[in-house]
């Protein structure tokens, strides 16, 4: 992971810029991370539809040749670690040289993302949701989270403890949005129901903004101006029938991240006790819980325990978890914001740098399918 | 005064027309695959499980039990603002298929997921009848 790089974060529609220029200010600020030029970037890498694709990309930055332009499939943030996936293996494969995974939202200029459904007649899958209210992902996300719970016994304190970790993290990261507004448990118990068991701080924010991650081939790392970080793995996917409509999938409580993470594992040859930091993708913390006990860092019986803040904080947390504030405090950049924090823990220069890291897992978009994970190292894991 | 939004009516298409017109009656109405025996929900030509198109619609009795539930209080969109809070749920009939739904004719501290509840019949337009659920 040669270098990141980030916009100005923004309340979402408060972008004073296009998207398409957001996006290329955040590839340019990676680029002068990774003490790369513009023009060497050969690839690139988005998720979730993004609107900026790559070759108008290239022919703004001035690339002298375009050798691969790809889209992970999926909407949401499922993909966050898609993007890393694609571009590692585009690299591994000897497609391109220089990669760079993007991400960038204006909604302002493109209309709000996620919102429910255009109403009217519907047909397909909505015609068995819409007409009955069913129509965002707040509310599809707390019916999974909701019988996940029922099943395991998981008390309302296992969500809090999620938020309360990204909004103190934020707090020593000057990026983010949540910065110098703390929250308390009590603000949080006081929160109003969005949608049952979420409340208003259960939800990620929604922002405008964007992100970048430059990748080169791993014997570049040494040459590179930061201290090394490799992906040691990134994997996707879902379980059988995962996307199964109307809520038909066999396994329904679920994150989706049962068979992706353990091919993470056997392909980054880690188990989770390896693991030092976590980024997981909070669009509710409700997933953030499904996704914890799927990557094998608790059993689902032993959440009320593990879900703590003490376990949670960096420094000395037992897996400290939203270092920069993530999606809830941080920016919601659709993950990527998280990925960069996954890599800066390995680097050593995160707001809430865990000490002696050297290996950091990023876990993207629980309950959408596909979703995605990877894994990053430092010289030392390799 | 408030003005009520038409709500989104459903489309049927003809593969999913025998589902409402057996709602229209007062029927559900499932399909079950001749080859696996496996029933399948939402409407569709060919059997989720074995990939076969013979699909024959057969009545069911519309019980089933709570599968998951939430209760929304900020509508996402103004059309439902006049049914805040809304109970929306899945419902996991007895021949194992699982249906959106909302629940009807019971109190928010009564639901408990795994209770017991069948179907009721909420005709919203000279077309169409919406399956819903209450506490058996
Ligand atoms: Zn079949």
């Amino acid at each position: 992971m040669a270098g990141v790089g980030q916009t100005t974060y923004y309340k979402h529609g408060q972008s004073p810029h296009a998207e398409s220029r957001l996006a290329l200010e955040a590839i340019l600020n990676a680029c002068a991370d990774a003490g790369i030029a513009p023009e060497e970037i050969d690839g690139f890498s988005s998720y979730s539809n993004d609107r900026n694709d790559g070759p108008r990309m290239a022919a703004a930055l001035g690339c002298r040749e375009l050798r691969f332009s790809n889209m992970f499939w999926g909407g949401g943030g499922g993909g966050a670690a898609g993007a890393i996936q694609n571009a590692a293996a585009a690299i591994a494969g000897g497609l391109a040289d220089c990669v760079v995974a993007y991400r960038g939202l204006a909604q302002g200029q493109f209309g709000r993302f996620g919102r429910g459904a255009e109403v009217g007649q519907v047909s397909g899958e909505a015609a068995h949701t819409t007409p009955f209210g069913l129509m965002s992902a707040a509310q599809m996300f707390a019916m999974k989270a909701m019988r996940f719970m029922h099943d395991h016994n998981v008390e309302r304190s296992a969500l809090r403890a999620i938020a309360l970790a990204s909004y103190q993290h934020a707090q020593t990261n000057p990026l983010a949005i949540m910065n110098g507004r703390p929250l308390t448990p009590e603000k949080y118990d006081d929160s109003r129901w969005i949608v049952e068991p979420f409340r208003l701080f259960d939800c990620c924010q929604e922002n405008d903004g964007a992100a970048a991650i430059i990748l080169v081939p791993a014997e570049r790392a040494r040459d590179l101006p930061h201290p090394p970080c490799y992906v040691l793995g990134a994997t996707s996917g879902g379980h059988y029938r995962a996307g199964a409509p109307v809520h038909n999938t066999p396994d329904y409580a679920s994150s989706h991240f049962k068979t992706v993470a353990r091919r993470l594992y056997d392909m980054a040859g880690i188990e989770p006790e390896d693991v030092n930091v976590l980024q997981s993708y909070e669009n509710f913390t409700g997933g953030v819980l499904m996704a914890i006990v799927e990557h094998g860092f608790c059993e689902p019986d032993e959440v009320n325990d593990f879900f703590s803040i003490e376990n949670f904080l960096a420094p000395s947390g037992r897996l400290p978890l939203n270092t920069s504030g993530g999606n809830l405090a941080e920016c919601y950049m659709h993950g990527l914001g998280l990925t960069i924090e996954a890599i800066r823990q390995i680097r050593g220069d995160s707001p809430n740098a865990v000490p002696g890291a050297e290996v950091s897992m990023m876990i993207a978009g629980p309950m959408v399918t596909p979703v995605s994970s990877c894994v990053f190292g430092s010289q030392a894991t390799l | 005064m408030d003005v009520e939004l038409l709500k989104p009516l459903p489309v049927p298409t003809p593969v999913s027309l025998p589902f409402w017109e057996g709602l229209a009656e007062g029927k559900v109405r499932l399909q079950k695959c001749d080859a696996c025996r496996t029933w399948v929900f939402y409407p569709r030509s060919r059997c989720s499980c074995c990939l076969s198109d013979q699909l024959r619609w057969r009545d069911v009795s519309g019980r089933g039990t709570l599968y998951t539930f939430t209760i929304a209080r900020q509508p996402t969109s103004p059309h439902f603002a006049s049914d805040t809070p809304q109970l929306l749920a899945v419902v996991e009939l007895e021949e194992g298929v699982r249906l959106t739904t909302n629940l009807v004719h019971v109190a928010e501290a009564d639901i408990r997921v795994g209770m017991r509840v069948k179907a009721c019949f909420e005709r919203v337009s000279p077309d169409i009848t919406l399956l819903k659920f209450q506490p058996a």
